[in-house]
């Protein structure tokens, strides 16, 4: 039975009749709404999932913002700076469909800070080359992308709408990453290098983006039922193996698997084992940027705090003046 | 003719470019989302006006060059902003006031260049000038809001405005080529400017209720290449690809 285990807020069973009508209007497609009942583990699982989204998007925003002061031409600049911004309105957008779960931003902010709340793991390795905002563009964004077009599906209204517009925008992140990529390839050794390279420190972590393989995921079947998420992270993870591929071959760079190989009888391209243990350390708090991204995050929120609070004191006495 | 064009081309173009370098180091390290997002909202369109600026300088120039060789390979001593625009970023409350004083020069500046004699200046200030009118609404209300709010906002913004006060002269600085451009109504008459921009700053000072600085260093020279040790820094990261890999595609 799909509810044995499922408690409510207060901890008690949910009702079971209400339980099977939620399930009902799911398998039916129709959109969960804010105001709708809701099993107290869906919301707490859409809230998990929403944050570490919208987190993600905005510690997303350094690795990347970490070279728009430097990129190499007006054009590029412009391209970069706007696709940074761009994530950190995902980020809102996220931030304002997980507000609709009766959760505040500031709480989630203060989740994120502590530590409480996670953020993808990717965004915990270094950008110390040019070369590796063309890798985040194609790889990052490509695996995103990937993730995030079935939960323009997600049966939470709010979340598959704001993944409508996200997509949108997403594809031409993923678009300007692999011209980035393209120049460099066809450019100065250096340059094929430098995109080498980037590739080479991207790729097993851009695999490890779509979570745990599927016998060691833990949210995954429920998500599934709930259809909060539509694919295993394994089949998307081939899925992206198989797109990408190609698409190194076509730059001329190759990808760091000894072990990536066609394999005809699948009809897939068959990969090397993912290291796990990097994963999970990652995950853990020790991957090479986790206390850098943090800390970046927390003295922007401390150096904030005061022009908060002077917009709120400013907003206070004009509604006391009127 | 030409050559005061492209003289006054690149201190428009330089101006906006730097301003527009500053602000981008506020990406991901806004106050709140909202800010962040408008700061880099505001980088955008100054970097766009820059890139125009740059493609009509560049167009004009009798050397053989691109907007991005005029971006990327030039060296302190060739760039023409005001230094105001160099200067770093500061905490929010300079980053506002710096934007403010801009902002309203720009408005003032670009609504007049919008009839200028040179078509292409007329035509990319149409364009600017819709974009600063937004920046200005902005940076206005925020100069209120942090001045009329608490006394933590208030002392930052009085320390931003006493840095700040005497780098404004030097906008409304000309040169023999700009003096031409003038005579020509290529481009308007600054001191004319200046009377205006005035005005508005004054009223806006006493609404916030600040204090302007009695003295101070007056800035100048970025007209003429003279800068503070800023630049280079920026510079130095701007320009750092382009320097260290030559000639080649991005």
């Amino acid at each position: 039975m799909y509810s044995q285990g499922l408690q409510d807020a207060k901890g008690g069973p949910e009702p079971e009749g209400l339980l099977k009508a939620f399930q009902k209007r799911i398998d039916n497609e129709e959109k969960i709404e804010p105001r709708d009942w809701m099993p107290e583990a869906y919301r707490k699982t859409l809230i998990r999932q929403m944050s570490q989204h919208a987190h993600s998007e905005i510690v997303g925003q350094l690795p990347e913002g970490n070279w728009i002061t430097r990129a190499p031409t007006l054009k590029r600049k412009m391209i970069l700076l706007a696709k940074v911004q761009d994530e950190a309105g995902h980020g809102l957008y996220i931030y304002s469909a997980t507000e609709t779960l009766g959760i505040t931003r500031e709480e989630m902010t203060r989740q994120l800070l502590s530590g409480e709340a996670k953020y993808s793991s990717i965004f915990n390795y270094p950008t110390p080359s040019w070369a590796d905002m063309g890798a985040i563009g194609w790889l990052v964004d490509g695996a995103a992308i990937m993730n995030q077009v079935p939960l323009c599906r997600a049966s939470y209204g709010p979340y598959a709408r704001s993944m409508i517009r996200i997509c949108k925008e997403e594809s031409f992140h993923q678009r300007q990453g692999y011209d980035i990529m393209t120049t460099l390839a066809r450019g100065s050794n250096a340059q094929k290098k430098m995109a080498q390279d980037a590739l080479n420190r991207f790729w097993w972590p851009a695999l490890m983006m779509f979570g745990p393989s599927d016998k060691d995921s833990k949210h995954s079947v429920q998500s599934m039922q709930w259809k909060i998420k539509r694919f295993s992270n394994d089949d998307l993870r081939q899925k992206f193996v198989d797109v990408t591929v190609p698409q190194a071959e076509h730059l001329g760079l190759t990808i760091p698997d000894e072990d990536l190989k066609w394999n005809e009888e699948r009809g897939h391209y068959d990969f090397g084992e993912i290291d796990w243990d990097e994963f999970i350390n990652v995950i853990k708090g020790n991957g090479p940027c986790n206390k850098e991204r943090l800390r970046a995050r927390q003295k922007a929120h401390d150096e904030g705090e005061w022009v908060r609070k002077a917009a709120e004191v400013y907003q206070q006495n004009q509604r006391d003046a009127a | 003719m030409n050559k005061a064009l492209e003289h006054y081309l690149l201190r428009l173009a330089d101006t906006a470019l730097t301003q527009s370098q500053r602000l981008a180091e506020w990406c991901g390290h806004g106050p709140f989302l909202e800010e962040d997002i408008a700061l880099t909202n505001v980088a955008l369109d100054l970097l766009g006006h820059a890139k125009l600026l740059y493609e009509q300088a560049a167009e004009i120039s009798d050397r053989d060059v691109s907007a991005d060789d005029l971006a990327f390979l030039r060296d302190v001593d060739a760039f023409k902003n005001p230094l105001l625009t160099e200067l770093p970023r500061g905490d929010f409350a300079y980053t506002t006031l710096k934007q403010y004083f801009l902002d309203q020069f720009n408005v003032l500046l670009y609504a007049a260049l919008k009839d200028s004699q040179y078509e292409p200046l007329a035509e990319i200030a149409t364009k600017a000038l819709k974009e600063t009118r937004y920046h200005i609404t902005r940076s206005r209300d925020w100069c209120l809001r942090l001045s009329l709010s608490t006394d933590e906002a208030k002392q930052k913004i009085q320390a931003a405005l006493d840095d700040l006060y005497f780098y404004t002269p030097e906008l409304f600085e000309t040169d023999d080529d700009l003096n031409q451009l003038i005579a020509e109504s290529i481009m308007p008459d600054l001191s004319v400017l200046k009377e205006h921009w005035q005005g508005q700053v004054d009223e806006l000072l006493n609404e916030c209720q600040l204090q302007v600085p009695k003295s101070g260093w007056v800035a100048t020279g970025g007209l003429r290449g003279e800068h503070s040790e800023h630049l280079g820094y920026m510079l130095d990261d701007m320009q750092f690809l382009q320097r260290a890999y030559p000639g080649c595609e991005w």
